[in-house]
């Protein structure tokens, strides 16, 4: 396959940008559709290259295909390369990006149809996309970086896409300001790679850190400064702030948000270093126990949540946990198997990147599910919502499927890779096992609230302000994606069955089909989870479709816990009230405004008035009157004399 | 050397600056043109001059003419360019023709502006190309007087106040300026900067200690850069200077002062360079993170971008004293792209205060649907300062900062460096804010009606981002030409 075919994959959605924003948006109408129409031709050419990447990725040795750099800037010897690599992981992310994208993008037509800014939504879209394409074959850590920062440029223009809302724009900002801080990590990190080793080239780091060039504390700083950013934008503790208050953008770029692009971006980077982190077993217990502890934190702020895409979003964060997690606990498996190759290290990232390929599929799904009900009903308020099983029966059943994967009930895709998860954990981390293991019945259980909330029972009305009293389905343009998205979230997870998804990705043993789909019953585990699973499922029944239970009463037992997960922790007044409002926008930065103002330039005026003044009493000295004058020169002449003498 | 091209294009400005104050009658249509004309002339020589220049050479000064000028001390009338002066002279040039497109709406006394306005652009170019100390000291000196009248005259706010400050301070600078370069002279016999440089001053008794001389030289260089605590005139000169005054300044003029740390106190002095550069970085240090934190509280657009100056200039001023190679290209990436960036972000804020008649940002808000066009450029020109990758921003910062990191010259750079990596994310926070609160948020009615950018100031606003853009995507356009400027540099440095 000729690498420009590669680099093509990246620059349709580009071609796409430009072309809506140079041509379409000042000449074409806002009504006109055009703008989707070449987005989503673009879009169809990159899935298509893509799926013919992995193709060729899995028919060529090594799973690698090899493809020429460019330098970028040379400083008389000091090259820095931009280039792109394509192995299996690139492979995968291609396809994941581009499904979801592109599924995205034609639910879009419907949903963003009328939106005066249609056409920069597109043009954003594209542009989102092509970053996200962009980062995943990145072959330097440089050149990730910028598209790392492309793709959260994008998402902060996408987010506050309705700007005109202060709320949008806030979120946008809180976006990019938090990712920022952990870019501010990544940043250190290349910094720190870069002195050690003078390469900021991926495969020529792997071979440093496996060969063991690369180690120490230094790599152990390197790995965490990597770990940070990629914390940032995968939302993990304590950098998840801003992601629940991203859904202020339109719902299909939540989708992609949460799916494909932004949040992926993260565990993709450390997948994709890490080879790095399993030479420091600090930087890789970090991962997992950052990872471990957010799948449970942000799981507990889910049970509470009224708001459809708020509940969706922080189980978003916990997804993102369990993949870090994933990453973490083989990495840690990998580490205490002691002798650690490159194909191995690859292939750790197996588990995790599974995750991310099956949750996708099933988190691009309930998000466009939750924006179709949004659009019958005007609200993403739940307890406005109810009843809507009957009159949207496409919507309600991908839903259902969507949910039933996310909750990993057997034999949809979530099941199978977050059961490997799963066993990971238990085998190498026991605490975070427990943890993620009453994730695993939490997370049933809010996904389930949102089912019964917003499908089961009767309709309550919808938003006061909604223009149709009567939910309807959404058109074929939108449930259209939702189907395909269900199909994937059903199927996906079937790779791997056979383990020839890790295989993929590295090395590892490949069973039959049979065997594997039926034969992982034969361990515990499964069944443990399928029960917490289930029972999860069955106490939102009991509470908001059967109503056994009344949860204002539990909510009132437990009382506590309920305001401090309905208040998210307080994090976020801790960070904008306390960090930034108080501590250092009116603490520390007003101090130096009033050091600026009245310390400095106070000193420069000082010195300037001080000399003013002086001049005005010395003036006083040039009385014009020479008998003066003469007198003062004839004591000045005595006390010279007088100091000469003395002194000689 | 058969054609004068620097001094044409130092001169063709004043010339023009002559032409249009001495031929009586002219309109205030046919001044402006005139400007055009005598701006346009030297951009295209000094594209073209980068275009021939010759990307080979290994720190040759090239285009140089040499004139003996006074004799009796050995002065001469020597210019030249080579890797670092070269872009700082196209970008002067460049800022030179649209600061007349950003004047065009000037109708107060017309025909002293643009005299003043040319003038100022032939003694910053004559900064940057001279080589011989007296008559860089001489260029240096002269910029002061169009600066002074354009800012007490076409200013605003508390204009004469600011025009002194900015006066006096420059003053005091100069001649401590002034006693370093006689010093010099009477020490070596020479005014001429590359023979001084290549020559060693250790080569020759000194009259005073060379620390002495480097303090001297850089008390007017720290002032212009500027340099915590010597920065108080910038956010006053800026906030009360006319827009193109203001895009002068921060494109250009600041740049003096980086360059001239460059050329003549690292260049001369690389060992007393050493000994100052903790020194120095921890000024830089307190210059991005103390000055991105005094910006975040400004409400006055211009004011909070001045300030925001102080905090770009200080990476220019951990680059240049990191004193690595990658680290000084990059300091040197960093003046030309804040030059552009900066001159783009007054350029918008003097739109924005024409059209709105507004500059408290407070008061503002909601304009990007009133005003989309100078929306966008405004919002393209904050992400380029806050180091957007595919900016020119993020190459030179990138330089900066991965140069500075791993350089080998100075002990515990690393720790300035992460220090004033996190400046970053503060920058982050003023662009945005900016942003959501003049663009973002409700429409307000006031402001309805409020015109968008016309064709002009949309082709100038253009220009600016297009260099933004191609400087982002193809850094090596500049960096291999600079390059070849900072190469005898780091040589002395011994690097």
């Amino acid at each position: 396959m000729p690498y420009q075919l590669i680099w093509l994959i990246f620059f349709l959605p580009v071609i796409s940008f430009a072309i809506i924003s140079l041509f379409i948006r000042p000449l074409v109408k806002a009504e006109s559709k055009v703008a989707g129409y070449i987005t989503i031709t673009a879009l169809f050419g990159c899935l298509g290259l893509s799926i013919w990447t992995l193709v060729t990725v899995m028919g060529s040795p090594h799973h690698e295909l090899d493809v020429p750099q460019i330098s970028w800037i040379v400083i008389n010897g000091f090259p820095f390369n931009v280039g792109i690599m394509v192995d299996s992981l690139t492979a995968v992310m291609l396809v994941v990006v581009s499904t979801v994208s592109l599924m995205v993008q034609i639910y879009s037509q419907g949903y963003m149809h009328g939106d005066p800014g249609y056409h920069r939504y597109y043009a954003w879209m594209s542009l989102f996309t092509a970053s996200m394409l962009g980062l995943v074959m990145a072959s330097s850590l440089l050149f990730a970086f910028i598209f790392w920062e492309m793709v959260g440029l994008c998402s902060y223009l996408l987010i506050g896409f309705w700007f005109h809302k202060p709320s949008a724009a806030d979120a946008a900002k809180k976006a990019f300001i938090v990712t920022r801080l952990g870019d501010f990590g990544f940043m250190a990190g290349i910094l720190l790679l870069y002195k050690t080793t003078g390469t900021l080239d991926i495969a020529e780091l792997h071979h440093l850190a496996i060969t063991g060039a690369l180690a120490g504390t230094t790599l152990t700083w390197a790995a965490i400064g990597i770990f940070a950013g990629a914390a940032g934008k995968s939302a993990q503790f304590p950098l998840h702030v801003w992601l629940p208050d991203a859904m202020e953008g339109p719902t299909p770029v939540s989708a992609l948000i949460h799916a494909a692009t932004m949040v992926a971006a993260g565990v993709f980077l450390v997948a994709r270093t890490l080879p790095l982190f399993v030479n420091s077993i600090e930087a890789m217990t970090t991962v997992a126990i950052i990872g471990g502890f957010t799948a449970i934190f942000a799981a507990s702020m889910g049970l509470v949540m009224t708001d459809i895409k708020r509940v969706i979003a922080y189980s978003t964060i916990s997804q993102l946990g369990y993949m870090m997690l994933g990453l973490g606990a083989a990495g840690l498996g990998l580490i205490h198997q002691g002798h650690i190759t490159l194909e191995a290290a690859k292939a750790a990232a197996a588990i995790g990147i599974f995750h991310l390929f099956n949750h996708a599929f099933f988190k691009a799904l309930l998000f466009l599910g939750a924006g179709s009900v949004n659009h019958a009903t005007g609200t993403f308020d739940m307890r406005l919502m109810g009843g809507l099983r009957k009159v949207m029966p496409w919507t309600y059943a991908t839903f259902l499927i969507g949910s039933l994967s996310l909750a990993g009930i057997w034999p949809l895709a979530g099941f199978w890779s977050k059961d490997e998860i799963l066993i990971s954990a238990m085998e190498n981390q026991p605490f975070l096992f427990v943890l993620v293991m009453i994730t695993v019945f939490m997370t049933a259980f809010y996904i389930f609230r949102v089912v019964f909330m917003t499908f089961a029972g009767e309709y309550r009305g919808g938003s006061p302000e909604a223009h149709d009293a009567h939910p309807h389905e959404s058109p074929l343009v939108m449930v259209a994606p939702m189907v395909v998205l269900a199909i994937l979230a059903v199927v996906a997870g079937l790779w791997n069955v056979t383990g020839h998804f890790g295989a993929f990705m590295g090395h590892g043993e490949t069973k039959g089909f049979v065997e594997g789909f039926f034969g992982i019953f034969t361990h515990g585990l499964p069944w443990i989870s399928l029960v917490l699973a289930g029972s999860g499922i069955l106490l939102a029944y009991a509470m908001y479709s059967a109503r056994w239970i009344s949860p204002e009463r539990i909510g009132a037992m437990f009382k506590p816990f309920y305001t401090l997960f309905f208040r998210k922790y307080w994090f976020d007044e801790l960070y904008e009230n306390v960090f930034v409002k108080t501590a250092l926008l009116k603490g520390l930065f007003a101090g130096f405004e009033v050091i600026d103002r009245d310390g400095v330039d106070g000193a420069v005026n000082g010195v300037a008035n001080t000399a003013v003044a002086t001049g005005r009493t010395i003036r006083r000295a040039q009385t014009g009157q020479l008998q003066l004058y003469g007198l003062i020169m004839g004591i000045g002449i005595v006390v010279i004399v007088l100091a000469i003498y003395y002194l000689a | 050397m058969d054609f004068n091209w620097l001094t044409w294009i130092i001169f063709l400005p004043v010339v023009g600056a002559v032409v249009i104050a001495i031929i009586p009658g002219l309109s205030s249509r046919a001044i402006k043109w005139l400007a055009v004309i005598f701006t346009a002339v030297p951009f295209a020589l000094s594209i073209y001059l980068f275009a021939i220049f010759d990307k080979t050479a290994i720190g040759a000064i090239q285009f140089e003419e040499k004139v003996s000028w006074i004799p009796a001390i050995n002065a001469h009338y020597h210019v030249g360019v080579d890797g670092i002066s070269l872009p700082l002279v196209v970008l002067m040039a460049f800022l030179g023709i649209l600061v007349v497109l950003i004047s065009w709406k000037i109708n107060l006394r017309p025909r002293e502006y643009f005299a003043w306005l040319l003038l100022l652009e032939t003694s910053i170019l004559g900064v940057f190309t001279s080589l011989d100390l007296l008559l860089f000291f001489l260029f240096w000196e002269i910029e002061v007087i169009p600066m002074y009248f354009l800012i007490s005259i076409w200013g605003a706010g508390r204009k004469e106040y600011s025009a002194i400050k900015y006066v006096i301070y420059t003053l005091f600078g100069g001649a401590f300026m002034l006693s370093g370069i006689l010093s010099l002279y009477f020490t070596t016999g020479s005014l001429n900067m590359v023979e001084i440089a290549q020559g060693g001053l250790a080569m020759v008794q000194s009259i005073m200690p060379a620390t002495g001389l480097f303090v001297l030289l850089i008390i007017g260089f720290a002032i212009k850069l500027p340099v915590f605590p010597l920065h108080t005139w910038l956010p006053d000169a800026h906030t009360d200077a006319p827009t193109a005054v203001s895009v002068v300044l921060a494109g250009a003029l600041l740049k003096m002062g980086g360059y001239g740390m460059i050329r003549v106190c690292v260049s001369i002095l690389p060992d007393v360079a050493k000994t100052f550069a903790p020194l120095m970085m921890i000024l830089a240090v307190i210059g991005v993170l103390y000055g991105a934190a005094v910006t975040l509280r400004q409400t006055d657009i211009k004011r909070l971008i001045a300030y925001s100056s102080v905090s770009h200039m200080g990476y220019v001023l951990l680059g240049i004293f990191a004193l690595g190679q990658v680290s000084l290209v990059g300091a040197s990436l960093q003046m030309f792209s804040h030059g552009v960036i900066t001159g783009l972000l007054f350029a918008m804020a003097g739109v924005v205060m024409h059209n709105v008649e507004e500059r408290d940002i407070s008061k503002l808000g909601g304009l990007a649907r009133q005003i989309p066009i100078i929306a966008v450029f405004f919002s393209l020109a904050g992400l380029a300062s806050l180091g957007l990758p595919l900016t020119s921003g993020f190459a030179a910062e990138f330089l900066v900062f991965v140069g500075s990191f791993s350089s080998t010259t100075v002990a515990g750079v690393q720790v300035y460096t992460i220090l004033a990596v996190l400046g970053v994310v503060v920058t982050a926070g003023y662009i945005l804010w900016m942003l959501q609160r003049v663009f973002y948020g409700p429409v307000l009615e006031q402001y309805n009606g409020v015109p968008d950018a016309d064709v002009l100031e949309r082709i100038y606003m253009g220009a600016f981002v297009a260099v933004i853009i191609l400087i982002g995507i193809r850094p090596d356009i500049l960096t291999n030409v600079i390059t070849t400027g900072i190469m005898p540099v780091v040589q002395l440095l011994g690097g």
